[in-house]
């Protein structure tokens, strides 16, 4: 083992980084050194102040105490252009591209240097194929994946010529075909002597790609590790500084079919979204049936249908419970029995300004047990004691039932959420993203009630892009690509691989071949 | 160059106070207006906000004025809190007095304690009714119900036009374009012997009150909040938004129209060619202004009240154009969207040095 120190100076060093927001200290005393030509991983969970790191050393936000070195030289980056001169670029999670702009033209438009899309074009070509990163330059973005998308990305971050290169939770959004293509890209450019800055929560992506990790937990380093003479177990054990919760799925025999999608055909409202054909699908009582996919790929539209809040054309295409529903308004729906937990928290699960007790009263105004709204008039009290009990049973860390949505984590938020939808008695369950931002405790507490949901005989769908999850949790699973819906195979007869390669659109079984129409 | 950033956490202190805060500052642009017109500032203070609150004539002004301000602005307040916007208040005002004064004309001459709350009820339809135009629109044909409620306005102008013109004309009135006065028994009981300002003014209280219930208390009223915050939220919960629009409309119209009542039934005693000095519109001012609250709309359309006396009374004492009244209203909407923009958002200078600055030569390793 060869000390880093003498392959020469550290690309990026950072000492004693410390950042303080007004109710949480972000960071405290991070040391961190990437030497070049190293892939180094940034391992935390969320809210460990992973973000925040990244956003210092790309000059979004400032430190407020420690030094950022940069190739030996003490430097203060201000803003994220002075990053990008210094060499340094990053790929953002979430991508801000123009649906209606050709790759090029989002490029030109995003590069410092004034310059055409013309001129750009053969440059992009050079860049995409020397990384293995296939690029047309004239194609419109609104047509390409999202898989494509980060590829637009990582060519215009390359086209600076970085010496480090962050990379922010980036196969969240990818296949796991496509992140194999990512990691021999991002390998390639390490072999040339980029420094690569890898943030994720995923521990075999990190075993497999990066040469060192500096692990993060509330805010400060709690450790650092070389991943590959580590276990998923001793990594995760680091990450959240215990033993990792557990949750258990005990197999049970399903009963009487409550949600059935029998050939639900839905043109997209949106010109860029993604128009659902022929989806057919059972829930049955006691089951938990989960959808994998990469989102994108017709989830918001599924769910927006059975949820009732873009009624179906065809009122059979969606049966409750033995009803027709799809033309019901989502009011409706829930009378009938569902309970839906949607993947945007705030402004759709609960509105931001109000506080936790009216946002009780978003969808628990319909258990009539409760009698929250009784003649017309809001009861106050049932109200409270309502949210007070969904606070207590999911432990959600707030300021009590009169704390605004908005002041809470999201992690905390999908607590209540899912805490108030379950509280609401559904004899149909459905969930978007149940852990999306939520520690792992967090997680798996919100999946072992799920699985109790079940256990209780109720119907759950569950949408997720963390396949780990769905396997995790799920009886059976399908996978939405491009607005088609896979058969639903048992969990215990398939294969991640395999789900990963229908995650493609390809739902034709492994060996034969398939050309899709 | 300079941007604005958002804030993270707007103060609610001064989302309460910014209404006094626009104020302020209304007063001291009114002040340099004053000078600029010639006038003592002071002098003119006096005369334009504190002189029509020194008598007792002055105080019932004050409220008659504040009454259907008060009446249009709750109505309007609860429909913006679910954002939708009705601007055709003042025609749902005239519509109502339209209404109201047309069941007075025909039963012209009765006497009887049945007839006003009859023409207080016809108002009410009336108002309801002419509103109920452009939310049928809405909900049918997704058409603009700010277009439609405004154009309205006119339409109900002109219609009230055409009937003190012709069918409801005083045959003895010397062809003035005006009606009949109404009998003793459509007229709204004064307040106190010698004002102006009549029973309308509690029922303006009322409707305070059962504004505030509404918004504070009823079911619909949270879901009209919700939708108005956040609209997947309504969607998601399920709140019907065609009902939400239907409540806004119906509410406000039928408050717009008890004012018109108010005004034909009270200070004018018959149907004139216009019944309403674009009370309707102020409304929207007097809405935003009270904070979309109901008891700050009271509060708000006393002040708006006062602009528009003390406008008046400028005008005879300082010979000051009668435009000055509608250029303090501006003022007073323009300065408080201002403080709204600063209470969301804060100026964010540009840093001049965007460049990484390297404070400390290269380390010796």
């Amino acid at each position: 083992m060869s000390d880093p120190h003498e392959r020469g100076e550290p690309r990026l060093r950072l000492l004693g980084i410390s950042k303080v927001y007004p109710s949480v200290v972000a960071n405290a005393d991070v040391n961190l050194t990437v030497m070049p030509g190293e892939i180094h991983a940034v391992l935390g969970e969320n809210g460990a102040g992973k973000s925040t790191l990244m956003k210092m050393i790309y000059g979004v936000t400032k430190p407020d105490a420690g030094e950022i070195m940069w190739e030996g030289r003490q430097v203060r980056i201000d803003s994220p252009s002075a990053a990008r001169r210094l060499g340094i670029g990053m790929v953002f999670q979430h991508f801000a591209l123009f649906e209606t702009l050709t790759v090029a033209e989002n490029i030109a438009l995003a590069l410092d240097e004034r310059t055409t899309p013309a001129a750009l074009a053969p440059r992009i070509r050079a860049v995409s194929e020397q990384y293995g990163l296939p690029l047309d330059p004239d194609r419109l973005v609104h047509s390409m994946s999202v898989g494509e998308r980060q590829r637009v990305e990582i060519v215009r971050c390359l086209l600076q010529s970085p010496r480090l290169l962050i990379m922010d939770e980036p196969t969240s959004v990818l296949t796991p075909d496509a992140v194999q293509t990512l990691f021999v890209s991002l390998r390639r450019l390490r072999d040339e002597g980029v420094s690569i800055l890898y943030i994720s929560h995923k521990l075999d992506e990190i075993q497999a790609l990066c040469d060192r990790a500096t692990v993060l937990r509330a805010g400060r380093v709690a450790g650092t590790a070389v991943p590959r003479e580590e276990t998923a177990h001793s990594l995760a054990e680091l990450m959240i500084g215990g033993d990792l919760p557990t949750c258990t799925l005990a197999p049970r025999a399903p009963g009487e079919v409550a949600l059935a999608l029998a050939g639900l055909d839905l043109p997209s409202a949106d010109p860029f979204g993604t128009t659902l054909r022929g989806i057919s699908l059972d829930v049955r009582a006691g089951e938990i049936v989960g959808l994998a996919g990469v989102s994108g790929n017709g989830q918001q539209e599924l769910l927006k249908a059975i949820s009732g809040e873009r009624p179906a054309p065809d009122a059979a295409s969606i049966r409750l419970l033995g009803r027709d529903a799809g033309r019901l308004d989502a009011a409706a729906r829930r009378r009938l029995g569902l309970g839906f937990v949607p993947e945007e928290r705030l402004g759709r699960g609960a509105v931001p300004a109000l506080s936790l007790a009216d946002n009780a009263l978003l969808t628990g105004y319909l258990n009539l047990d409760a009698g929250m709204a009784t003649g017309g008039v809001i009861r106050r009290g049932a109200v409270r004691a309502f949210a007070a009990a969904v606070i207590e049973r999911f432990k959600v860390k707030c300021g009590g039932t009169s704390s605004a949505a908005a002041s809470l984590s999201g992690g905390n938020l999908q607590k209540f959420i899912v805490g108030r939808e379950i509280r609401l008695a559904p004899k149909v369950m459905v969930v978007a993203q149940p852990t999306w931002g939520v520690d792992v405790g967090a997680a798996m507490l919100i999946r072992q009630a799920i699985i109790d949901l079940r256990d209780a005989g109720v119907a759950v769908l569950v949408v997720s892009e963390e396949l780990d999850e769905l396997f995790m949790m799920c009886d059976r699973i399908a996978v939405l690509a491009k607005g088609r819906l896979s058969p639903a195979v048992a969990t215990s007869a398939t294969t991640v691989d395999r789900i990963g390669r229908w995650m493609g659109g390809d739902f034709a079984v492994e060996g034969e071949t398939h050309v899709p129409a | 160059m300079s941007r604005l950033e958002a804030r993270p956490e707007p103060s609610r202190a001064m989302m309460l106070s910014s209404p006094l805060i626009a104020a302020a500052a209304m007063l001291v642009s009114g002040s340099l207006l004053f000078l600029f017109l010639g006038q003592a500032p002071l002098h003119a203070f006096y005369v334009y906000f504190i002189k029509p609150l020194t008598s007792w004539y002055g105080i019932g002004e004050l409220l008659l004025k504040a009454t259907p301000l008060t009446l249009c602005g709750v109505g309007l307040a609860i429909g913006f809190r679910a954002n939708v916007h009705n601007i055709g208040a003042d025609g749902q005002l005239t519509m109502g007095a339209v209404a109201a004064g047309c069941v007075a004309l025909y039963f012209d001459g009765a006497e009887g304690p049945w007839l006003l709350p009859l023409m207080i009820l016809a108002g009410a339809v009336g108002g309801a009714a002419w509103a109920a135009v452009p939310a049928l629109l809405r909900t049918r044909f997704n058409t603009s119900e700010i277009l439609v409620s405004l154009m309205l306005v006119y339409v109900a102008y002109l219609f009230l036009g055409y009937l003190v013109h012709g069918p409801v004309r005083d045959p003895a009135g010397y062809n003035f374009p005006q009606s009949k006065m109404f009998g003793d028994a459509a007229m709204l009981p004064l307040l106190k012997e010698g004002l102006r300002v009549n029973a309308a003014f509690l029922l303006s209280l009322v409707a305070v009150a059962g504004a505030w219930f509404f918004c504070r208390h009823s079911f619909a009223g949270y879901r009209m909040q919700v939708s108005g915050m956040a609209p997947a939220a309504a969607l998601y919960a399920g709140f019907s938004e065609p009902k939400n629009v239907w409540i806004a409309f119906l509410a406000s119209g039928a408050l717009a129209g008890v004012a018109g009542v108010g005004e034909v039934a009270g200070p004018l005693g018959q149907l004139q060619a216009s019944v309403s000095p674009g009370y309707g519109f102020a409304a929207i001012i007097v809405a935003y202004v009270g904070r979309l609250h109901p008891v700050g709309v009271l509060l708000a359309a006393l002040l708006m009240s006062l602009l528009y006396i003390g406008g008046e009374t400028a005008q005879i004492e300082l010979q000051l154009p009668s435009a000055i009244t509608g250029l303090f209203q501006g003022l007073l909407l323009f300065y408080l969207l201002a403080a709204d923009l600063f209470i969301h958002y804060r100026i964010k200078p540009r840093t001049t040095a965007a460049v990484a600055v390297p404070v400390v030569a290269k380390e010796t390793a």
